[in-house]
Formats: structure tokens, sequence, C-alpha cells
């Protein structure tokens, strides 16, 4: 932890959880180290704090503190107004946010995960990406909705699917996928300024992972794809979950002396295709890291982005490292085999750059 | 169409309600003629035969209170006071249509009307009704949100959640289910195990009763009571409306599934020419009064006719326009 004055500042923790710094006049803070879920509450607190409009509900956000403890507290400070548990009915609550959003509200709606949220597409897809376009302009929805995603808990099936790119599929939505802790703590901000329905998918292994959060004043932009590592060997564009292992896996290539260029998508739409290709021109070679299935992945839209817009810059083809073409199991080796590792990742880096 | 005022006499009340079912009539009649020429196209539900339940209904609400409605909503939009021709417009695809031609026969849309469209997915304008009700309260607006759907709707979850949400928040929504016997073309008796839809107010806490749709005084007495009851903070109510449509249910429907005799002895109790004979009976009402009322409303259809012909297609270089809220507009409406 650092601060503009070099003095070193102790965080102070509470028995409900973090302090966020400005609670505490800490503003001179540059730069803290927090987890995920920290990071998704301070994001949250802050939110609550700031615009009398917004309000959380969801399922167990309230008394509980949210089934991953995002929201620990909240319900205490702001009240049983603004943080709302709601019935086990995801449909109508997700419904009740774009309804609310319609009425003048800034709701934060939080599914507890992907899985789930599939009992409230309908509203997701029907209503939320369509209401301002079918209105001819009329009405904007200016809803933010948070669910955990992703495989690795030894879940099983059904509460281990990535389906980010299903959303992402879907004209009129914004689809954040915050991979880092500092975007965990400010994507939120950013969403809650954009007039139309934003989702945010949270993956379940990052909320205990720790990372630095430099301390902003203002939003940050999420139509911007950022590159998390330099290189010039292999390009590798990921998301979400699947960015810590993207980079770890360019530690390991770095050893052999391949140096792979690490693009954090941080929102699937809109997409910062730019950022993509001007890569690709510059290290020839592309892999796409993505939790969803292999077929229909979001993986494949971004080859085949890459496809339309770079394909004489490349020398080999664009390959995939995504999900296995199986519900995810639930023992530790099978589920491990199913998702993107490391060791895959590493392994076919190398093979695109001959290497392998 | 001007909304009534509260200080019109019973006489004037009563000439508006029949007024407005109406054009309803007379609006949706060239509708189905206008389809036939190819003037309107995709999905076309007409409302005919159910007009005493929008215009009765409507006759309770306040201009801040907030209308959210089904795919069958031309009524509802009429009465709620939107211009016949922007309504009409809208059917033809211009961009001089409620909605600039994005959405169609089913959904019409009118923000300073507080109407929030034209709903097409069955029951999934129920949780957007609980929602605007949420807002509502939490700005300690005084308003009321009236949700309509069909007897089909009562079949899906959201009904259920979204009685159970509202009721258990105490948010001011009334839910008119309009029950004309049909969910697209599967009868009552053969897709609710309980047929009474107000008795399933009981299983969420809050009152429910069942109201003659096809009269317009009882709709109008049926609803301003409810009203009153969900804006004096009483949570929640369901009206059954009991109605029927006499038309297909869309313009593809063969109406295989029922007889001529029944639409024939609903035709008999119908909302317009009943309530004519009774208004004609308490001499409030003449043979001439008819023509002239007949005359003003074809008027209103033609000129809603003519503003459709003479607006413009919204140019196919606007086409992406409004999926994304323009940035730099400021605040979202």
């Amino acid at each position: 932890m650092t601060c503009l004055y070099g003095k070193v500042i102790q965080i102070r923790r509470t028995g409900i959880g973090w302090t966020p710094p400005h609670e505490q006049g800490l503003w001179i803070m540059s730069s803290i180290k927090m987890s995920y879920r920290e990071a998704v509450r301070a994001a949250l607190h802050e939110a609550l704090a700031s615009d009398p409009r917004v309000f959380l509900m969801g399922e167990d956000v309230a008394r509980y503190g949210g089934a991953f403890a995002c929201s620990r507290g909240l319900y205490e400070e702001f009240g049983p107004e603004r943080v709302r548990d709601t019935p086990l009915s995801e449909s109508t609550f997700v419904g009740a946010g774009i309804g609310a959003a319609l009425g003048g509200l800034r709701p934060i709606v939080e599914v507890m995960t992907v899985n789930f949220s599939l009992l409230a597409l309908d509203q997701v897809v029907n209503n939320a990406a369509t209401l301002r376009h079918m209105s001819g302009g009329q009405f904007s929805v200016p809803l933010v909705i948070r669910m955990a995603t992703g495989a690795g808990r030894r879940v099983a099936a059904q509460h281990s699917h990535s389906l980010e790119g299903w959303y992402a599929h879907v004209p009129g939505l914004t689809v954040l996928c915050p991979g880092t802790v500092h975007d965990a703590r400010y994507m939120l901000r950013s969403a809650l300024l954009e007039p139309d329905p934003v989702v945010i998918f949270e993956h379940f292994m990052l909320y205990p992972s720790e990372g630095e959060v430099n301390q902003l004043l203002g939003p940050i932009d999420i139509r911007k794809a950022l590159i998390r590592r330099v290189g010039t060997d292999a390009t590798i564009i990921t998301h979400g979950g699947s960015l810590g292992k993207s980079l770890h896996a360019a530690e390991v290539l770095a050893l052999d002396g391949i140096e792979c260029e690490v693009i954090d998508l941080r929102a699937l739409r809109p997409l910062d295709v730019p950022t993509i290709l001007s890569s690709v021109a510059k290290t020839h070679r592309a892999v796409v890291v993505d939790e969803g299935w292999y077929t229909g992945s979001f993986a494949a839209e971004i080859s085949a982005r890459i496809m339309e817009g770079a394909f004489y810059d490349l020398d080999a083809p664009v390959a995939r490292v995504c999900t296995a073409e199986v519900p995810i199991p639930y023992a530790m080796h099978l589920e491990d085999a199913a998702v993107p590792q490391v060791e895959t990742i590493v392994s076919t880096v190398r093979r695109v750059v001959g290497n392998g | 169409m001007t909304p009534p005022a509260t200080t019109d006499s019973p006489v004037q009340q009563d000439r508006h309600l029949l007024r407005q079912m109406l054009l309803i009539r007379r609006f949706e009649e060239k509708c189905a003629e206008l389809y036939s020429h190819g003037k309107i196209q995709g999905f076309l539900h007409l409302y005919i035969g159910e007009e005493a339940v929008a215009v009765g209904a409507m006759q309770a609400l306040t201009p801040d209170d907030n209308v959210v409605s089904t795919y069958r909503e031309h009524g509802h939009a009429l009465a709620r006071g939107m211009p016949p021709g922007a309504a009409m417009a809208e059917m033809f695809g211009k961009a001089n249509g409620c909605s600039r031609g994005r959405g169609g026969s089913m959904h019409l849309f009118d923000a300073g009307l507080r109407f929030f469209g034209g709903n097409a997915i069955v029951g999934g304008g129920l949780p957007i009704a609980v929602g605007l009700a949420l807002a509502d309260q939490l700005r300690k607006r005084p308003a009321v949100t009236a949700c309509f759907f069909g007897d089909g709707a009562v079949a899906e979850g959201e009904f259920h959640e979204s009685l159970n949400l509202a009721a258990l928040w105490k948010l001011p929504v009334v839910f008119i289910c309009e029950n004309n016997l049909y969910a697209m073309g599967t009868h009552l008796h053969r897709h609710q195990a309980q047929i009474d839809i107000a008795r399933k107010a009981d299983g969420y806490g809050m009152p429910g009763v069942a109201v003659d749709g096809m009269d317009v005084r009882a709709v109008v007495a049926a609803m301003q009571h409810a009203v009153g009851f969900v804006r004096n903070k009483n949570g929640p109510m369901l009206v059954e409306m009991r109605t029927y449509r006499y038309r297909p249910h869309s313009m593809y429907d063969p109406e295989l599934y029922r007889g001529k005799d029944e639409v024939e002895l609903w035709r008999q109790r119908d909302p317009i020419s009943t309530f004519m004979a009774q208004l004609i009976a308490e001499g409030n009402f003449t043979d001439n009064d008819r023509r002239e009322l007949e005359q003003e409303v074809q008027a209103m259809v033609a000129d809603a006719i003519a503003f459709a012909e003479a607006g413009q297609w919204e140019p196919v270089a606007d086409l992406l326009k409004d999926v994304h809220t323009p940035v730099g507009t400021g605040k979202p409406k």
C-alpha cells in the first residue's frame, strides 16, 4: 500500500468488512490492496452513498449480506428500502428493476449467479434490451444487473455456466466483465452513468483474489479493452476469470522467450475491435481464451473479427481455448479438464507460434 | 381525444365513455380493413368486444398514474388519450407513429401519457408494473400503476411472482385481468384448474374482485374502488374483468376452437349497444345524438388514417437509432 505522501496508512477493518477509504478521509492514497469481493462491496457502497436514486435488490443481498458477501453491511447502513431482499422470483425482480428504472430510479439488481439469470432472460432480452428502440426512443432503461459467472468451484453442471457471451449477443445491452480488482472497484460507477441496461459478470473465482486499486475520482472508460501485458510474439485475448490464467500462461511462456501480449476485453459489448486488431497486426498470432463452450463461444466472435480485420496480418490461424463441450462435471479432475487452464493456454500458444 | 374533466356532469361523462368506446370500435374495424389492404402488417390483435374495460378503467386514473399494457392494447392507448393518428401511423410503420414505426400494433408507447407499452410477451408487463410502483413508493409519488393482462397470463409464473412481490412490498398496483375466456385459442377451462381468477388474489393476501367487463358503468365503479384502495397505501388489488373478444385472436386465426353461436351470445351483451340503449332509456340520448356521435368518431378515424398516410418512412440510415441512448443527451427520460 502506498500513498501520495509516502506515508503508509493502515486500512481500518471493521466487523462488517472493509471500510472504504473515502469514509476514512483517506483520499490522499493513490493505491491500496484489497480483494475483488471488497472492491465490489466498496463500489456498491459508493453507489448507494452518492446517489439517492440507487438501490440494491436481489436474493439475500440484505440480511444475509449477499451470497458472496459482496453486500455485507450495506443493509445495516442504508436500510431496508435501499437494500432489499427479494423472493426467489428472478424474472419478476429483474423485471421490477426495469420498471423502477423506467420510473426514475437507478436500480442495481443482483441475480445471484448467471445460472439463475436464465429464469430472468425474458425480461433482460425482451424488455430491458428492447424498450428504448421499440418505443421509438421514448424510454431508456438505466438498469445495472450484476451476477456471478463461471466454473471452478466443484458445484457441477447447474451452477457453473459461463454465459456472458449469450448476453453479449443482444443489441441494447452493455456487457462488462471486470477481470481485475481495480475494475471490480470502478466499473460499477461507470455502469451507473450509462442511460441503458448494463450487465456485469463477476467470475466466482475472483472474489477472494487480491489486487491493487488505484484511487480514482472519475469514471473509467468501459468501452476500452486494455493491454495487461505487452508482448511481441502472440496476442492472447481474454476476459474475466480467464485473465489471470492468461497472464500466468504468458509468464510461463516468457521463460522460453515467447513474449505474449495479453488483452483484457473488459467489455464484450461494445467490443473494442481496434485494440485487438492493432495488437494482432503487431504479433501476427492470436489465441482467444474464453470459458464459454467452444461452439458458438464469444471466442468465435473474436476469431471472426480478427479474420475480417487482420487476416493478412496473421502468420497462423487464430486458435481458441474454450470450455469442452460438456455440462461442467462435479469431480475436480474432470472439471479442471473441462475449462481453460494455464497449461492448455501455454500449449496452444506454443502450437500457434510453431514451438509446440 | 381529451380526457374527461372531473367537473363534467354525469351525462357528459356517460357520453365521454360512449364516444371512447365507439372510437375504439370504429378505429379497429378500420384497422381490420386496412390490414386486408396490406397497409397494416405483422400481427394485429383486435379488442372489439372488450372496449368497456379499457374505457372504464382509464376513467379511474389520473395523468400521473402509470399504464402497462399488452399486445392487444389499441383500446388502452386510445382510452388513455393517445391521438388516434399516432396509433394508426405506428401500425402503418411510419415515422410519425407513436413509436416511430419501431413497434407496430403490439408496441404502442407514449411517455407523456405514462403509457409504458404494449408488451407482447404474455405476462411480461407484470414485473415492469411492479417496478414502476416500487419507484413511485420509494419516490413518494402518490401514483397508481394500472397493469392490464389477459387470462392467458394467469398461467405464467410472472403473474404469481408479481402478485406476491407487489403484495409483500404493499406496492400501488391495480392488476387488471381481462378475462376474455381464451388464451389465444385455449379456453379458460382448458388452461386453469381454478377458473375463478379473482379468487387467486387470496393466495397473495390481496383483495380480488370479478366485474362484468361488458358493462362500462360497472367497470368504472369497480376501478374507482380499486384505484382508491391502492392509492390509499393498502397494497395492490386484483380486478378480473369478465369480457369477450368477438374477433379472432389475430388476423391469422381460423377460430376452430369456438362456435359462432357462442360469439353471437356475447354480441347480445355488446358494451356499446347496451350502454347506448341504457342512455336512451334514461332519456339522455337520442337517435340524433347517435348519428352525430357516429359522424364525429368516423371523422376522427378518417383523420387518423390521413395522418398515417401523410407520414414519412423512417430513413433506413436511421436503422440503428435508439438501440442505445445517444451519448451526451443527459439524464434518461
